[in-house]
């Protein structure tokens, strides 16, 4: 920079008006301060139909454990229920055992496909009204203005001197947040924990520290997040809205200012004419409603999490004006083109994107329904001992060890008969018990693993090779039940 | 930092001055509340510093003003440990093997203590899983026994040892038949087909025919009339398909000529009485127990 020069940044310099001194630097700060966000309340289709969704997902949250599910004795009574130290999850008639967790992958895939069908069709519907953040935060803010009043009344409010009143009304609206945030926090706790039990347990001191830890965990992040980060949330902290752009496309409806009918935007007098200008009047009511406090008219933005609320504030405005609803909107990107051409508007849900999202769902769909339905309640699992591979007995023939687990997913113990296919003139024993033979029955304890370890001994003329493919078989003889597992039976190299 | 810092004409942010393909970084200002995040992990740190071990001295280091120390929390955990194990120790020290093995709280014990003290002790020579090596050292998986394989006998093995030190060790030993010149050539020949014949692998029915004399004489006395072996003194039987020098023609002749006369060490002394039974019941267990 030249000796002498402003240090404004209004000298015109080669590099353009876009260079900055260090000087010009030093005003700039290290971070950005927050700029508080005062959404204005606001009535409308969109917004009953938030108020609908919202009654019922947190009539789900609330409720779901408090539904009972008969399993019978010695079971949990609960329909859904994930209990930690028993190693099961209940969903009403499903149970689920550690080693099925895959399960729960399938439904987050699930949900993942879910997401992004939803995504593609109708935008960040997801974000707008069914995200417990967009929810929660929706609740905390309806308790804001019951006590402190709409937009207008709480900027008063908070630059109001200290007084009595103000207190009062923030304590009152803490304290309500931080009921609310309990509650939450509780009701997390209960699908993890039998719930009436939980709920006597918590209030008279009974629960474990751990209870009271994450108890207390999820209340403060219910409070801190719905109550304080807000919109910073989804702006600063979620990794969606940073990959959901990848899902849109031109045909995904999103929240739209129709710019070819807005623009250009003014104030408008009444009896004014409308010739020559847009219908946007720039009474900044799609600002004052946004929960996130950003100007829906610049267009599609990160901030924004499409809940709808521009539109109902729009709507009013529209009607108050007399000219057509619908200036902001749920809208295709390729409508808005088309409507500028005055074609037509055309919706397409079936597109190479969302048949792909439709068919990988279905998919997965149909293989956790499939894996469901040919659920086992008999298992079994065979290792093949790794030392010794083999021993050869004094009368020359060959025995194998295995360590066989036997799954008895019945709440019923149960006898089960052991088998070898695939080998000759198999002797089955099993350490510990004296029979042998080529069967052997073994006990299988109800809900329960029973690990037996197994000898199986044939003589060396019956194996071919080094290594013999066996299959063992565990069969109830009362239900028929089976199940089957493949292995190998290993001798010495011939 | 760059003395010069250009502003993104579009957005007004100031730019970090990197810049990729045309592409440049804005320097997007920190929200606040993540700036205090910051600052509260540095905080935290010093909270950290001051009470838990942190800094090097030269006679020692400062180790904080909880004063805690890793090695007591360990010796409380093996403390506790050893109290939750007291039970089963008391137990197996009690007991004799046989009611051990009866007993299935302490057998299970024992497996797992007999299978880490074999780990220890046993392996280099028997292999994990007692499946034994090529060479004289013997599979302890399989059903046969040079000394005995019910508990009793596994027990005292593992006391006195074979051909060790103590006075009472299990001691045996087969004669050089070739070395000490007793038998030519042809005669140890002869005799190892013998010693074939008796688990039916024969090759010579001539020489199986000469050697009968030699077996009945020198051999039988100890390996038994039909080679079933002879456990009062470790003798292997020689009637089944376990060898535990090698079953071939030649093996057979070089074990008769010079004989390998394995020493097993004696444990008794070494590993305290309870390891020693846990170690009987573990190598009982393998599959050949009896």
């Amino acid at each position: 920079m030249p000796d002498g020069a402003p240090l404004d940044g209004s000298a015109q310099l080669p590099h353009g008006d876009d260079v900055l001194s260090r000087e010009e630097q030093k005003s700039h700060p290290l971070f950005a301060g927050r700029v508080k966000v005062y959404p204005k309340a606001v009535s409308g289709q969109v917004r009953t139909i938030k108020w609908a969704v919202l009654a019922a997902l947190l009539a789900i949250y609330y409720i779901t454990p408090w539904f009972r599910w008969d399993r019978g004795p010695d079971s949990p009574d609960q329909a859904v229920l994930i209990d930690m130290a028993g190693r099961r999850a209940y969903f009403l008639f499903i149970e689920i055992w550690p080693q099925e967790a895959y399960y729960l992958t399938g439904l987050l895939i699930l949900g993942a496909l879910g997401l992004f069908l939803a995504t593609s069709l109708f935008g960040r519907i997801w974000c707008g009204f069914t995200c417990p953040q967009t929810v929660w935060t929706d609740l905390f803010m309806w308790v804001e203005r019951l006590i402190e009043g709409d937009r207008t009344a709480r900027m008063r409010l908070d630059k109001a001197p200290v007084t009595g009143a103000k207190i009062a009304k923030k304590a009152g609206k803490h304290g309500i947040w931080l009921l609310i945030s309990l509650l939450t926090g509780g009701a997390w706790i209960m699908y993890f924990q039998d719930a009436p039990t939980f709920v006597v347990r918590f209030f008279t001191g009974q629960s474990g520290v751990g209870t009271y830890f994450f108890v207390g965990l999820f209340t403060a992040t219910t409070y801190l997040l719905a109550g304080w980060a807000r919109e910073q949330v989804c702006t600063y902290m979620c990794p969606w809205p940073r990959f959901q752009a990848a899902l849109l496309d031109e045909e995904s409806l999103v929240v739209t200012y129709q710019k070819w009918r807005g623009e250009p935007r003014g104030k408008h007098k009444k009896g004014d004419s409308w010739d020559g200008r847009g219908d946007c009047i720039d009474c900044k009511q799609c600002v004052a409603v946004c929960p996130t406090g950003i100007d829906i008219r610049d267009g599609m933005q990160l901030e924004c999490i499409g809940c709808g609320l521009c539109i109902d504030a729009c709507n009013d405005i529209m009607a108050k004006v007399g000219r057509p609803s619908e200036l902001i909107t749920f809208e295709s990107e390729v409508n808005l083109t088309r409507a500028a051409q005055a074609e037509p508007k055309r919706f397409r849900a079936i597109r190479p994107r969302t048949i792909a999202y439709g068919v990988v769902l279905l998919f997965v769909s149909g293989l956790m329904i499939a894996g469901l339905t040919a659920r086992a309640g008999l298992e079994l699992t065979v290792n093949h001992d790794r030392n010794p591979l083999f021993v050869t007995l004094a009368d020359g023939s060959i025995r194998n060890g295995y360590q066989i687990k036997v799954l008895n997913k019945q709440r019923e113990p149960r006898m089960v008969e052991l088998s070898v296919d695939g080998i000759d003139g198999a002797v089955l024993s099993v350490v510990g018990q004296a029979a042998q033979g080529p069967t052997v029955t073994l006990e299988a304890p109800g809900d329960d693993v029973a690990t037996y370890q197994l000898f199986v001994a044939v003589g060396s003329e019956a194996l071919e090779g080094a290594e013999q493919p066996v299959s063992f078989v565990v069969t109830d003889p009362e239900t028929g039940e089976r199940s089957v597992r493949n292995n190998v039976f290993r001798g010495p190299e011939k | 930092m760059p003395t010069k810092i250009e502003k993104d004409s579009v957005t007004g942010t100031e730019t970090t001055g990197h810049e990729w393909d045309g592409i440049k970084e804005l320097n997007t200002p920190l929200p606040t509340w993540w700036l205090y995040v910051f600052y509260a992990t540095i905080a935290i740190s010093l909270v950290y510093f001051v009470l838990y071990p942190s800094f090097p001295g030269i006679n020692g280091y400062f180790g904080g003003v909880l004063g805690l120390q890793q090695r007591e929390i360990l010796d409380q955990q093996m403390a506790r440990a050893a109290e939750r194990q007291a039970e089963f120790v008391t137990g197996i020290e009690e007991a004799s093997v046989e009611e051990i093995v009866a007993e299935p709280a302490l057998f299970n014990f024992a497996l797992a203590g007999g299978r880490a003290a074999f780990a220890d002790n046993c392996v280099p020579c028997h292999a994990l899983g007692g499946a034994g090596q090529a060479g004289g050292y013997p599979v302890l998986a399989d059903d046969d026994w040079l000394w005995g394989g019910s508990l009793e006998d596994i027990l005292l093995t593992l006391h006195v040892g074979i051909r060790h030190e103590p006075a009472d060790t299990r001691y045996s030993e087969m004669p050089a038949y070739g070395a000490l010149g007793i038998y030519d050539a042809d005669q140890i020949r002869d005799t190892a087909q013998y010693v074939l014949s008796l688990s039916g692998n024969a090759t010579d029915p001539e020489a199986v025919a000469r050697g009968a004399e030699n077996y009945e004489f020198d051999c039988s006395a100890c390996h038994g009339v039909s080679g079933e072996g002879g456990r009062d003194f470790g003798a292997p039987a020689l009637n089944d398909a376990i060898w535990l020098y090698g079953g071939s023609e030649e093996e057979i002749v070089a074990q008769i000529a010079n004989p390998r006369q394995g020493v097993m060490p004696a444990f008794g002394g070494r590993l305290d009485e309870s390891t020693l039974k846990m170690l009987a019941v573990y190598v009982h267990s393998l599959g050949g127990g009896e």
